[in-house]
């Protein structure tokens, strides 16, 4: 049988100071990486509030990546430590949600290192694929049974009341 | 407040899916209902007074000045009223957790339908069901067709049924906050419709104790320590969650040393409650070690939707847990329960 296979949509944010210039030095020396990878550029990956990856998640992503500089070279400091922090928290906290945690990766990734963040787009890409969809808005997909019974309640009420609705 | 003389204004007060709670808290009022029983006529509050449901589907649209509806909503039926009060009510309020972030019923979205039927009608130990029947939304009895609504698989906000005026936080919602809300419905003097009527400060603004630069190596249960009287109680490391709730029960689980546990529902600007405190307890755990905080994160923190979610869940981005929809792959076991 011949399926699709099923592209996952990857969204990476990744801070301005060393893990965007990574993907730009990949650009640059035409590294190829997956094309499942959206980037959004931000300030530090400590900018990278958790509503951000929840959004992401709620609007169709199947997996994000949060990217930053490596531990103890963060350009403001220390701010990558708590992007690690935070990572480990949404990481508890989504897999109680039953969303696993493949589909929430932290790299580091300096400046010079285009190859190696190129390879992380690739092999998240690669786990997420394995995982399959998430489509998260289909968690709560009404169905047409729901509408209808909501539509018969005034005839109910009114059968047993013996009115008229 | 004196109605005499003025045109009374009509005013509804309905329950979907709550605890009665929120009833118990409006007669907190104590002898000031009469207030309210001088500037409004009660037109329907099932919980109270005896109406019929037929009597308010037989008013005019819009002729209900006020609603306030507590409760989220998790049937058919309650669907069905959530639209009956918006269509006849001129403001329709959500009126405490549930309505407005889905609270203690929303839990229930960490599970679907059959998981919660299983658990409530064959598995729990105190039920004898050995036919296995659960409800069904129609049942044929000697030729007569018996209904009950249909029992949805995610637990409903109000405003995610209905357009809503206005939120008034809180589980329940304090009697001094009813009554302002009162004041301002009865002399027009509301906010932007849309906006939570309350305050926008946080807990920690009404919490008397006193704040120092927080570091945490380890959280602990409530039941692991007994807290100092007038240290901030994140400092000490208990989960408390009034950085990121709103203000507007007077900070009363602190004082008394006790956590607070959000259920006056994130501040203005939080969009989701969870990711905000995730943020906040980030920043504030001492350590640099990605094991060791794990261990911090999953020894302090056994239930983190229960911690973070516990009014807002239905509320949140992403709503409820995972449930296995056609097409997608199954969660791997043991995921739900982290």
């Amino acid at each position: 049988m011949i399926t699709e296979r099923f592209e996952p949509k990857i969204v990476a944010f990744l801070c301005n100071w060393c893990s965007y210039r990574a993907a730009d030095l990949a650009g640059t020396a035409r590294t190829s990486y997956a094309s499942n990878v959206r980037i959004v550029r931000v300030m530090c990956s400590g900018r990278v509030d958790p509503a951000f990856v929840l959004k992401a998640f709620g609007l169709g992503a199947d997996g994000v990546v949060i990217a930053g500089c490596h531990p103890g070279e963060c350009h403001y400091l220390e701010q990558n430590f708590k992007t690690l922090r935070r990572h480990a928290m949404l990481r508890h906290v989504l897999r109680s949600l039953g969303i696993e945690k493949q589909r929430i990766q932290l790299v580091w990734a300096s400046a010079a290192e285009g190859r190696q963040l190129a390879a992380a787009f690739d092999r998240v890409t690669e786990e997420v694929r394995q995982l399959g969809p998430l489509r998260w808005r289909a968690n709560w997909l009404e169905d047409e049974a729901q509408s209808a019974a909501v539509e018969r309640v005034a005839e109910e009420h009114a059968e047993s009341m013996e009115v008229r609705p | 407040m004196s109605g005499n003389g003025e045109q009374k204004g009509k005013l509804a007060l309905y329950w979907a899916a709550s605890c009665g709670g929120c009833e118990i808290a409006v007669l907190g009022l104590a002898e000031r209902i009469l207030d309210v029983a001088a500037a409004f006529d009660v037109v329907f509050w099932p919980c109270v007074m005896d109406f019929k449901v037929h009597d308010i589907e037989a008013m005019p649209d819009g002729s209900i000045d006020v609603c306030l509806f507590n409760g989220s909503v998790r049937t058919s039926e309650q669907e069905y009223m959530a639209r009956l009060m918006r269509k006849k009510s001129e403001v329709l309020v959500a009126f405490g957790s549930c309505a407005h972030e889905g609270c203690i019923p929303g839990l229930a979205n960490l599970h679907d339908r059959d998981e919660i039927f299983r658990t409530a009608y064959l598995d729990s130990p105190s039920t004898v069901n050995p036919d296995g029947i659960v409800p069904q939304p129609e049942t044929e009895i000697d030729g007569v067709v018996l209904r009950l609504p249909i029992f949805y698989d995610t637990v409903k906000t109000l405003d995610q049924t209905v357009s809503v005026d206005y939120y008034l936080p809180g589980c329940p919602p304090e009697p001094e906050r009813i009554w302002d809300a009162v004041v301002a419905i009865k002399e027009g003097d509301l906010p932007a419709p849309g906006s939570v009527i309350g305050v926008d400060t946080t807990v920690c603004h009404e919490c008397p104790r006193t704040r120092n630069e927080k570091t945490i190596k380890e959280f602990k249960r409530t039941w692991q320590t007994i807290p100092d009287p007038e240290t901030c109680l994140l400092e000490q490391g208990l989960l408390c969650c009034g950085i990121a709730t709103r203000a507007g029960c007077g900070a009363l689980c602190p004082q008394v040393g006790s956590p607070c546990i959000g259920c006056y529902g994130p501040n203005d600007g939080v969009e989701d409650f969870g990711a905000r405190m995730m943020t906040a307890l980030a920043s504030v755990i001492d350590a640099e070690d990605p094991e060791e905080i794990d261990r911090i994160i999953r020894d302090g923190i056994p239930d983190p939707i229960g911690s973070f979610y516990r009014f807002s869940l239905p509320k949140s981005l992403l709503r409820r847990g995972r449930v296995n929809v056609a097409g997608s792959e199954p969660a791997p076991s043991g995921a739900a329960h982290g």
